[in-house]
Order: C-alpha cells, then sequence, then structure tokens
C-alpha cells in the first residue's frame, strides 16, 4: 500500500440542484487520499448537497464525480464510503446495538465490527439502551459508529462533533487522524473553526463554490491572519484573489 | 438482493415494533375488536352472518396499510432509508423485508381474528377454516404492500392519511359489502372486479357459506397474491438511490 495515492475524490464542473433549488454551479476538487480534509462554509453554502452528491444520494445535473477512482454511487462503493448525515440517521426505537447489528448485516461487515466502533465512539455505557433515549451528541455518535462499520476506505462525515463536548470532540478527532494513518481517506464538514485547525486539508465553500483549497498553515499564510477563524471572514467578507487556488 | 440482508431487515423491523406495545396492540388486538363491535352491533339480528367474512377482510387490510405505510414513511423521513440505499442493500430486499415481517404478523393478526369472529361472535364457517385463515392472511399482507407502496408517493404522515380515501375507500365501497357486487350498476361492478378487495370479500364469503368449491377460492387467492407480488415489485422499482 506504498503506492503514491490517488485522489479518493475528483469532482469536474458538477451542477446540482437541492429539491429545486440550484446549489451547485460547475464546482470542481480533488480530496486527497488518507488526509483528513475539513470542508467549512456558512450555512446553505452547499457542503451538505456536495457531500451527498460524493456518496451517490444526490441528483446531479452535469459533471462528474470520481470516488476511489468509480463514478460516485456505482455498487462497488457501497461498502467502501461510509457516510454520516447531518442529522443521525439511526433507528430511535431501537437499540445502540440493535440499530449496529442490523447496519453490520446489511453491510456484511463481520460481527467483531461492532465491539470496534461501539469502543471507537466510546458507547459502552449505553449499547443496550433505546437510541431515542439518548442525548442528541450520544446520538450523533451512533450515527458515526455505524459509519465505521465495515472499515471503508472513504469516510464523508456531515458535521459529526456537533452537541459534542469537547473532551470527546478531542477524542474523536484524535480517531479521525488514526483511521487516516491507517489509510482510511475523510471530508468533514464542521462549523467549529478550532476544528479546521485540526485537518490535514481545508476546503473553503461559499455559495456553492470552492473558494479555497489549502492547508490551514497555508491558509493562514495566504490571508496574512493568525487563526482559522479570521482567514475564514477574510475569504468570505473580500475575496481576496490571492488566496484562491483553482483546484486541478 | 440477499436472503441474509433481507432476512436482517425483517428482524430490524420486528424488533422495531417489538419496542412499540401500542402498535403491536393496534395490529393485533383492534381489528379483532372492531369484528365484536359489529357483531354486538348486529347481534338482534342475523346481520353479522352476512358481513362477518367481509369484515374479516377489512379491518386487517385497513390497519395494515396504515401501519406499515407510516412506518416506511418514516424511514425516509429520518434519512435512515438514504443510508440504508447507500449501502449494499438491494431495494427489494427492504421491500421483501417489510412484507415478510408484517406478513408475520398478519399471520397471527388474521389467527386471532378469525378464532376471535368464530368463538366469541358465533360466526358460522361452512368451509375449511384454515382457507379461510388463509385468504385472511393473504389480505392483510395485501395492506402491508399497497402501504408500501403508498409510501413511496408521500412525503408526510399526513400525505399518507390522505391515500385512504384514494386506495382504501372505493374498495371497501365497491367490495360488495354495501351492496352484493352482482347487484352494482355495470360499470362498478366491472370497476370492481379489478380491485383486490373484492376477490378477499368473494373468498371470505364464499368459504364462510360453502357456496363455491376450493377451486373457487384458490383462484381468488391466486388473483391475491398476483396484487402483492405486483405491489412488491411496483415498490421496489419506485424506490430511488438518488433523491434532488
Ligand atoms: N431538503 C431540501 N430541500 C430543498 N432545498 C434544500 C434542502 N436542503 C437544503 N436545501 C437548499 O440547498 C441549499 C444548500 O444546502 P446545504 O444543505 O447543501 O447547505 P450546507 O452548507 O450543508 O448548510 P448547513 O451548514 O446549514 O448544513 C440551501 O440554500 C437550501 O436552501
Ligand atoms: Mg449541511
Amino acid at each position: 500500500m506504498d503506492t503514491p495515492a490517488e485522489p479518493a475524490v475528483i469532482v469536474a464542473d458538477l451542477h446540482a440542484r437541492r429539491g429545486t433549488h440550484p446549489v451547485l454551479h460547475g464546482l470542481g476538487l480533488r480530496i486527497p487520499a488518507r488526509q483528513v480534509v475539513g470542508l467549512i462554509g456558512p450555512s446553505g453554502s452547499g457542503k451538505t448537497t456536495l457531500m451527498r452528491a460524493i456518496v451517490g444520494v444526490q441528483v446531479v445535473q452535469s459533471g462528474t464525480v470520481t470516488v476511489l477512482g468509480r463514478p460516485a454511487g456505482s455498487a462497488w462503493l457501497r461498502r467502501r464510503v461510509g457516510y454520516v448525515t447531518q442529522d443521525a440517521s439511526v433507528y430511535d426505537d431501537l437499540t445502540v446495538r440493535q440499530n449496529l447489528d442490523y447496519f453490520r448485516a446489511v453491510l456484511g461487515a463481520g460481527r467483531s465490527d461492532v465491539a470496534r466502533v461501539i469502543e471507537q465512539t466510546d458507547l459502552g455505557a449505553s449499547a443496550r439502551q433505546l437510541t431515542g433515549s439518548l442525548s442528541g451528541g450520544q446520538r450523533s455518535r451512533v450515527s458515526l459508529a455505524v459509519a465505521l462499520l465495515g472499515s471503508p476506505e472513504l469516510l464523508v462525515l456531515d458535521e459529526p462533533t456537533v452537541g459534542l463536548d469537547p473532551v470527546l470532540r478531542r477524542d474523536l478527532w484524535t480517531l479521525f487522524h488514526g483511521l487516516a494513518a491507517g489509510g482510511t481517506s475523510l471530508l468533514v464538514s464542521s462549523h467549529v473553526m478550532d476544528e479546521a485547525a485540526r485537518c490535514d486539508g481545508l476546503l473553503l465553500m461559499r455559495d456553492g463554490d470552492i473558494l479555497a483549497d489549502d492547508t490551514p498553515a497555508g491558509l493562514l499564510a495566504a490571508t496574512g491572519t493568525a487563526d482559522i477563524d479570521a482567514a475564514f471572514l477574510r475569504l468570505i467578507g473580500d475575496d481576496d484573489p490571492d488566496a484562491r487556488k483553482e483546484p486541478r | 438482493m440477499t436472503p441474509s440482508r433481507t432476512l436482517a431487515t425483517t428482524g430490524r423491523v420486528l424488533s422495531q415494533i417489538r419496542h412499540d406495545p401500542r402498535t403491536i396492540a393496534l395490529l393485533l388486538l383492534v381489528p379483532s375488536l372492531l369484528i365484536g363491535l359489529v357483531a354486538w352491533i348486529f347481534s338482534e339480528t342475523t346481520v353479522f352472518q352476512s358481513v362477518g367474512p367481509a369484515m374479516i377482510a377489512l379491518f386487517p387490510f385497513i390497519v395494515m396499510f396504515l401501519v406499515t405505510s407510516i412506518t416506511t414513511l418514516r424511514e425516509r423521513r429520518t434519512g435512515t432509508l438514504e443510508r440504508l440505499l447507500s449501502m449494499p442493500l438491494g431495494k427489494g430486499d427492504l421491500i421483501l423485508g417489510y412484507t415478510l415481517a408484517f406478513g408475520l404478523l398478519a399471520v397471527l393478526q388474521s389467527s386471532i381474528a378469525v378464532l376471535f369472529a368464530i368463538t366469541v361472535c358465533g360466526l358460522d364457517i361452512e368451509g375449511p377454516v384454515w382457507l379461510l385463515v388463509a385468504v385472511a392472511v393473504a389480505d392483510a399482507v395485501l395492506g402491508t404492500t399497497l402501504g408500501l407502496l403508498a409510501s413511496a408517493f408521500a412525503r408526510t404522515e399526513f400525505q399518507v392519511v390522505q391515500f385512504m380515501p384514494v386506495i382504501v375507500f372505493p374498495q371497501i365501497l365497491l367490495g360488495g359489502i354495501f351492496l352484493p357486487r352482482d347487484q352494482l350498476p355495470d360499470v362498478l361492478r366491472v370497476l370492481s372486479d379489478w380491485l383486490p378487495l373484492s376477490h378477499a370479500v368473494d373468498a371470505l364469503n364464499a368459504i364462510a357459506t360453502g357456496s363455491e368449491d376450493d377451486a373457487y377460492v384458490l383462484g381468488e387467492l391466486l388473483i391475491i397474491l398476483a396484487w402483492i407480488v405486483g405491489a412488491v415489485i411496483l415498490a421496489s422499482a419506485t424506490l430511488r438511490r438518488r433523491t434532488p
């Protein structure tokens, strides 16, 4: 596994509407393999729409999305891409373990996987509880645990750390980097800027376009700012052409 | 499609229902209680003897339609459907998994309803009781599969309920419950020939009165099964992995 990695995701000239609303207008990007890439941008900028397109559940008008060398949404990818939706998509009327057992069976993953993901998401204490009776942060961790089943090669995580306390967030980011070190590619959307600083690469989105594609350090240097918050505001506020790096 | 994924889905749906005592009561007891109510209303007359079999078709059908369509709609709304369809789950796995789970419940439901109608409400059955149960189960499964199909065209629980007057009520009106089907105006009679609930009612009446042989009943049963298969195929075909 030491060959130079192909990008995990290549998007070219992507047009997509969410509902009837045009969201992505000719978006292009590359997501390198085996890294944690952050996707940040204002609410409504199209992060979720882009992630849905990468996972292959979004109807797209035109353009190409290539994931792990295959067209997004192809059957081959269905056990190799893990997706955490923005709202926890798990069964509230099942226990945590029953949720995981079911999705494990659907993925055809090994039985020991359930214990592994419970451990990774620190859900051991609530494994027998009904998912609907958990706190918001616990429920979103169940949703994350489902995505980790079967050890997918690409993880697409839509705001996975919302509602979590700083200790848990730190633990999850350690987990993300551990997974990347093990060869998994991750795309993580977030609103929390101190999380953006922990990413290997950053994609800044606005109005359905990629505004910047850089490392956190590169972004700070290009904008002449001291933290990601300020860099983000500068890019959103007055769109500095020097900071714009065209993908491809 | 793989049997293991279909059965995992069946098991999951049953586990969900097991955590919901109200739904269990609605599925297993309410049809019998309603049949009992009808029998009570007509207790001074002989009417129940003629409408009783139709009630065994009617109430399980409606209850199954409602419970299934709302359960699957919830799956759509909570995002679990989207998640499942991004995984290696066949569309048929999902629809068939649901059909099997509710089919199992239909066996219990119909057995209870038939037993209740015969022993408590005093319904006389001339033909074989097992055949009556078989038709009742098929009829309840029909309600399930039509519910699966209807939920594909609804976005909210309210819209599902709106399907009742469109899909369910005409079948009740034309099913020969209010007026024997051979006394309907020609156009309505032909129309009612095409509705599956009519065949369930015909079959149950035939068994209760012993007016037809088993071959006739099996023929009607086949028509109901064809509708079930058709609805399962159509419901699978209308599932979309990609949504706008
Ligand atoms: N379910 C939906 N149906 C119709 N339009 C939608 C839907 N969800 C989002 N939109 C529209 O699509 C646009 C992009 O939404 P999207 O969810 O991709 O943004 P986002 O960057 O993920 O926002 P947030 O940070 O708030 O999650 C929004 O402006 C919104 O109007
Ligand atoms: Mg979003």
